[in-house]
């Protein structure tokens, strides 16, 4: 008897013990199988999670050793250590001179920035002039961008390869950032969000003189601030793990982003995989820091929305 | 400066890179789809060869097969499990419903490469925190080389994009139970409807826009399966075992960019956009969706 079998045990008879003290009412039991099924499920999903904490710090000797972490009372410098950490950032050989995880680090950190800064600017300026503009050609625009969100990004890979390479985008970050930066989604996400604006705040802006890039800027924006918030982790979340893109317009080894890098790695290090594992541990704490810091942005952004008007 | 030209200028930017980048590729995939390239510097005009040589390609045939069965089990798996789990925790209060939503969510942080290079490894037969999880609930797995069998291959692909998509699609069932209309569920229940009566005809029926919508990006999503199984199946260049875990895009990716022939790979972009298109189509009509907004 395994205790992951005995803690299933358990619980079955807790279920039928509950249903046996109260036969008119099952609702106690239904619950505490809900509970149960909810606790599973948040187990499943954490434990990769768990696992991959514990295998980027344990020592190579015993990873193998322990499901997750070593018992507490074997807990010293020789079953967890930065080993694998050390390891990751010693360097790769490459034809330029050696290039360090730092600067994969790096490259992954400024590429999602940039991507992101520009994509909501851009789909938020484009948006803003859909949702309060009345110009000649709009509608025709809106079906047309409706159209295009209908091509689906494979038909694309090829071509847009080719005209890259022709152009001499080849390890450049602008063959990364450039083909996406502007969506119909993104665009059609600001519209929708700016629809709700006042219009008379809009003509106060021009009554007092504010020049419409400034309207834009200083009274609109700040308006739709939880968009803003989760576009913008959308936007370094499709940047930041972007593998496609980096895997065929970057050959130099120093300007490579961590996904193609860590998949390499894969290759490279085979069953030294605490190396690759530690790359992986890190590779997924930026998003996740970006996540939890404006996750309290978008919700108290969206309690501000609520009592608005 | 013109008053009537701002919102141009607003959408310049848009305008500009859309030419550049998606209607130029767009009739480029056109033409290309009739050349055999070799990389964007040689090309030779080939007809339809293309389309006729896909036809009778064995890895192709694997491709769209490994293809419609991962999409057939992600609709059937992650569609009942996300709904399960919101209407679950559409139960709970507060504090545990906030915590829960945002954990079962958190995979989706992780990237495709880094999901593929995780569970590779969490499939590594004895040590794997899979084989050894499967052993000790079923007392079997333990030795099984998942991305090593051809015919265990598919289910662990299945099982990883689980511990993605479910929590994601739950988001979207977790918002529409919020919108149901509460008053109507009541006088379901006051008319002596139980909850699983209320749920299948009130529920459900209230929520059904949003349960065609996940049906149809859940399809889409997964006939597009890409980044995970190449990193998962890195072993063995992405394809796994007698090309057991070839998806349409990994062969895509193949062909077109690692054997260098843009050409057939356009072919096969094209051959996927025209069955998402059938599909998505398909799957409108079905649900009505395209009556009901019209």
């Amino acid at each position: 008897m395994n205790p992951l079998r005995a803690l299933v045990l358990a619980f079955g008879l807790g279920f039928v013990v509950l249903l046996f003290r109260t036969p008119k009412d099952p609702r106690p039991a239904v619950r505490y199988l809900a509970t149960g099924v909810l606790v599973a499920a948040a187990a499943a999903v954490v434990s990769p999670f768990l696992w991959l904490v514990a295998a980027a710090f344990k020592d190579r000797s015993v990873l193998n050793e322990h499901v997750f972490f070593p018992p507490l009372g074997d807990w010293s410098s020789a079953t967890l250590n930065l080993d694998n950490f050390r390891r990751l950032f010693q360097g790769d050989a490459s034809l330029t001179g050696k290039v360090y995880f730092s600067q994969y680090v790096l490259n992954s950190l400024c590429v999602a920035s940039l991507s992101t800064v520009l994509q909501v600017l851009l789909c938020s300026l484009a948006g803003y002039a859909f949702a309060k503009y009345s110009f000649a050609g709009k509608g025709l625009l809106l079906t047309f961008m409706l159209g295009t969100m209908m091509i689906p990004g494979v038909l694309l890979f090829a071509p847009v390869y080719d005209m890259v390479v022709r152009f001499g985008f080849v390890d450049s970050y602008a063959a990364l950032i450039l083909p996406g930066v502007v969506t119909p989604y993104g665009i059609f996400l600001f519209r929708q969000a700016i629809l709700s604006v006042p219009n008379e705040m809009i003509d106060a802006g021009r009554i007092d003189g504010a020049s419409e890039f400034s309207i834009y800027l200083k009274l609109v924006m700040p308006l739709v601030r939880p968009l803003t918030a989760a576009f913008c982790l959308v936007c370094f979340l499709g940047s930041w793990n972007a593998f496609f893109g980096p895997s065929v317009y970057l050959h130099a080894q120093q300007k490579l982003t961590l996904p193609v890098v860590l998949n390499m790695y894969l290759g490279v290090y085979g069953s030294d995989q605490g190396v690759f594992l530690a790359g992986t541990l890190l590779a997924i704490v930026p998003p996740a820091l970006l996540f939890f810091a404006l996750e309290k942005e978008f919700v108290s952004g969206l309690a501000t929305g609520a009592v608005k008007g | 400066m013109n008053k009537r030209l701002v919102p141009y200028l607003f959408i310049a930017p848009y305008l500009a890179l859309t030419v550049v980048f998606t209607i130029y590729p767009l009739l480029n995939a056109a033409v290309l789809a009739f050349y055999q390239t070799n990389g964007p510097a040689s090309r030779t005009f080939v007809g339809i060869d293309n389309f006729r040589f896909l036809l009778g390609d064995p890895s192709f045939h694997r491709a769209l097969t490994n293809t419609t069965v991962f999409t057939a089990a992600s609709v059937v798996l992650v569609l009942p499990l996300a709904m399960g789990l919101a209407v679950l925790l559409h139960g709970r209060k507060g504090r545990a419903r906030g915590f829960l939503r945002l954990l079962l969510f958190s995979p989706n942080l992780v990237g495709g490469i880094f999901v593929g290079i995780l569970f590779a490894v969490l499939f590594t037969p004895r040590y794997g925190l899979m084989n050894r999880a499967l052993h000790a609930l079923f007392g079997w797995g333990l030795e099984e080389r998942f991305l090593g069998n051809p015919a265990l291959v598919m289910p662990a692909i299945v099982v990883t994009a689980l511990w993605v998509s479910v929590g994601f699609n739950m988001i979207y069932f977790l918002a529409a139970l919020q919108g149901v209309d509460k008053t109507l569920e009541e006088a379901a229940r006051i008319d002596g409807a139980n909850r699983l009566q209320v749920f299948r005809y009130v529920t459900l029926p209230s929520m059904r826009h949003v349960v065609g919508f996940v049906l149809v990006t859940t399809v889409i999503s997964s006939f597009q399966l890409f980044e995970l199984p190449l990193a998962l199946l890195a072993s063995t260049d992405g394809k796994g075992p007698d090309n057991s875990g070839l998806t349409l895009i990994t062969y895509l990716y193949d062909v077109g960019f690692n054997t260098g022939d843009l050409g057939l790979g356009s072919a096969i972009g094209w051959i996927v956009a025209a069955l998402i298109f059938g599909v998505s189509m398909i799957q409108l009509k079905l649900s009505g969706l395209a009556r009901e907004q019209a």
